[in-house]
């Protein structure tokens, strides 16, 4: 079938994940054009990533996916060994700009034009090297070690009387993960923050490959901490599309409950966070203790504080007994109270408010342009969860059975990322008690045999956006090629242009009104 | 108005008679007597999945408290007298992890967190990872977990500090 009328042929993926269509642009053109017709329609750029095929087909393959209404299409292009190289799709999507140097960084494949700075590499191994090839490991034993030689990066340079700029990290002031903030400022206004990360960048995507299936569940359950059930779903779901096997209901409806309770944690967590940057240690206070009951339920239910490991190829490796659903139901109940009364507290507070209101703000053009997903594109205004019903979009089971009604709030600053995150825990806290009583009896797990080439892509909405994981296996069943994407790809640039006009004393509070990954997006 | 509200929900704290609320005083008790003083900490992440920064972050919480029992995260390496260093030291991060080291004064304590930070954990030493923070600068205590509880911190933190007198 054709997708936005365009000439790539496509085909659906099977299975019970969300949907996904498959397809192939003849030359660089014709993804060009698809990319034009994706943006037209209000699609997003989902995801970049590069593959050597060389021991398959014979040459280099660039995957890119767009987030459409209807579903994900997952378009790849097959490139020659002599000269990968691909049209640059960063003018029609600008947050392909990143992704596109981590693939020139990670595989060795370009973009003809557009932004030529190394993302990733920051001189821990040579250009003309590149990790994800098939034989890095032969060609570095023969070139010997690299030198680690940290490398100077080109920052934009903002010019213009009074103008000066800040350096910020790597290492951060707070428990945070390590980055770079260049910020130009005239007095205290920001006039523009530009990022370099790839701080974090440990190598994960070659730890994928040769990798079995159960390990690479570990793996990826290791790639963000705070997102551990998102990805591991995700994985499962591409794992068990590359598979042609269908996790039981139940298995589902467990997993749905381990992301509920992942996103009530993190939004507990952070809305206590930032009620602190406000000088609002109360909130702090409160939240966190919160935050803490709700951890050690899961260490009681589920074996794990964050859950990591319960969600497996083929289902879930852990299952809830009629006490331990009642002790879900009277947490829930209790939460909800709790955090409603502190809800009242945080929108009559004055001098939180003032913090809030206006600060960090963007629109929804902007996050459309950027690809926005997530909480902070639906704090924008736009009405858009993978969980959620919409016009030509159905999403898969459990959340088809469970409806959820996604949290919007069209202001777009600081205040209404803290309305859509207090919104989105009292729909999660519903969410969990309507699987509690309805969770049906089935398998926990279904028997899952590896399919030699076989490939398949998982979309989950996390607790900060759409997370995906590509899978593809090789002859041997063994994963041959893992590509994990983190909202924070896209979110990342849309927090350079939330500080913008704002001044520096405020970027703590707009940055983590986002919260986003580091390790996520560094692999 | 608020301080009223908020003395009832302090009271509506649910559940802290199965808070291992003992152990945690006498952990802060020993930390105080060895110490005689507060202790400062400046927390690295060398390259982390950010699950460990979690749980330390818990230590802050109302169970653990920490900052209240003169247990202080500083900014700066300049201050503190331990570094608290988690994930698999990456080789993006080996620069600022070998100089937060120099910076941070003499006699300073290295705890290792999580166990990537005790051996590589699944990362283990490649192309883009030292491995373990021992590989990188020199290591008192490890606290092994993934990521280790905040009880398993306090611990390992006491351990330091026990090791140093
Ligand atoms: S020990 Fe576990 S939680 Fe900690 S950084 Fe490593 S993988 Fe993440």
């Amino acid at each position: 079938m054709q997708l936005l009328d365009e000439t790539i042929a496509f085909t659906l993926q099977s299975g019970v994940g969300a949907p996904v269509w498959f397809g192939r642009a003849a030359d660089g053109e014709e993804l060009r054009r698809f990319a034009a017709a994706a943006r037209r329609f209000d699609g997003r750029m989902a995801a970049i990533w590069g593959s050597d095929e060389r021991q398959r087909d014979g040459g280099f393959r660039l995957h890119c996916v767009f987030g459409l209404n209807q579903g994900h299409a997952w378009v790849s292009l097959d490139l020659p060994v002599d000269a990968p190289a691909y049209p640059d799709l960063a003018d029609i999507f600008p947050a392909a700009n990143r992704m596109q140097r981590a693939t020139r960084d990670m595989v060795g494949i370009a973009t003809t034009g557009g932004d030529q700075r190394p993302w990733l590499r920051h001189g821990a191994w040579p250009a003309d090297w590149y990790p994800l090839r098939h034989d890095a490991a032969q060609l570095a034993s023969e070139r010997g070690d690299f030198p680690n030689a940290p490398s100077d990066y080109d920052f934009v340079r903002v010019g213009g009387e009074g103008a000066h700029e800040i350096p910020v990290g790597p290492i951060h002031a707070g428990i945070i993960e390590p980055g770079h903030f260049r910020f130009s400022v005239i007095g205290e206004k920001v006039l523009r923050l530009e990022q370099r990360l790839g701080y974090q960048h440990k190598g994960v995507e070659k730890l994928f490959i040769g990798m079995d299936l159960a390990a690479g569940a570990r793996l990826v359950g290791r790639i963000s901490g705070d997102s551990t059930c998102a990805y591991a779903w995700a994985y499962a779901s591409a794992v068990e599309a590359a598979c042609g096997v269908a996790p039981s209901l139940r298995a589902l409806m467990l997993r749905a409950l381990m992301l509920e309770r992942e996103r009530v944690a993190n939004h507990l967590g952070d809305l206590g966070a930032l009620g602190n940057d406000a000088a609002l240690a109360f909130g702090f206070t409160q939240f966190m203790h919160l935050k803490e009951l709700w951890l050690r339920l899961n260490a009681r239910l589920f074996g794990h504080r964050f859950m990591m490991d319960r969600i497996v190829p083929g289902g879930v490796a852990l299952d809830l007994e009629a006490p331990a659903l009642a002790a879900i139901i009277e947490q829930c109940d209790y939460i909800g109270r709790e955090v409603a009364t502190l809800r009242t507290i945080y929108d009559e507070h004055a001098g939180l408010q003032d913090r809030f209101l206006t600060t960090g703000a963007i629109d929804a053009d902007l996050a459309r342009e950027l690809s926005l997903t997530g909480m902070g594109a639906r704090a924008t205004g736009i009405i858009f969860d993978g969980r959620a019903y919409r016009q030509g979009f159905t999403p898969p089971p459990p959340y088809r059975m469970l409806g959820v009604r996604p949290a919007t709030d069209d202001r777009g600053d600081v205040a209404a990322r803290v309305a859509v995150r207090f919104n989105e825990i009292f729909e999660s806290l519903r969410l969990q008690r309507e699987i509690v009583v309805s969770l049906p009896d089935d398998e926990l797990r279904a028997d899952l045999a590896p399919v030699a080439g076989g490939a398949g892509l998982g979309v989950i909405e996390g607790w900060r956006g759409e997370v995906l994981v590509g899978v593809a296996l090789d002859a041997a069943g063994k994963l041959a090629r893992v590509h994990p994407h983190d909202p924070s790809w896209q979110a990342w640039p849309a927090l350079e242009h939330a500080v913008m006009q704002d001044i520096v004393p405020d970027f703590p509070l707009i940055n983590k009104s986002f919260n986003l990954s580091y390790s996520g997006v560094d692999l | 108005m608020r301080i009223l509200r908020t003395g009832i929900l302090t009271e509506s704290m649910p559940e802290a008679g199965a808070w291992p609320q003992r152990e945690i005083e006498r952990l802060h008790d020993d930390i105080l007597r060895i110490l005689g003083r507060a202790l400062t900490i400046r927390e690295v992440d060398a390259g982390s999945c950010n699950g460990c920064e979690l749980e330390i972050h818990a230590l802050n919480n109302p169970a653990y408290n920490i900052e209240g029992r003169g247990i202080k995260f500083v900014a700066s390496p300049r201050h503190a007298d331990m570094l608290l260093v988690t994930g698999p030291v990456t080789k993006n991060m080996e620069n600022a992890v070998r100089i937060a080291y120099d910076c941070t004064p003499d006699p300073k304590l290295v705890v290792a967190v999580g166990d990537c930070g005790c051996t590589g954990g699944l990362f283990g030493e490649s192309y883009a990872s030292c491995g373990r923070v021992s590989n990188v600068i020199p290591v008192d205590v490890t606290i092994p977990g993934c990521p280790p509880p905040p009880l398993d911190l306090l611990r390992g933190i006491l351990t330091a500090i026990g090791k140093q007198k």
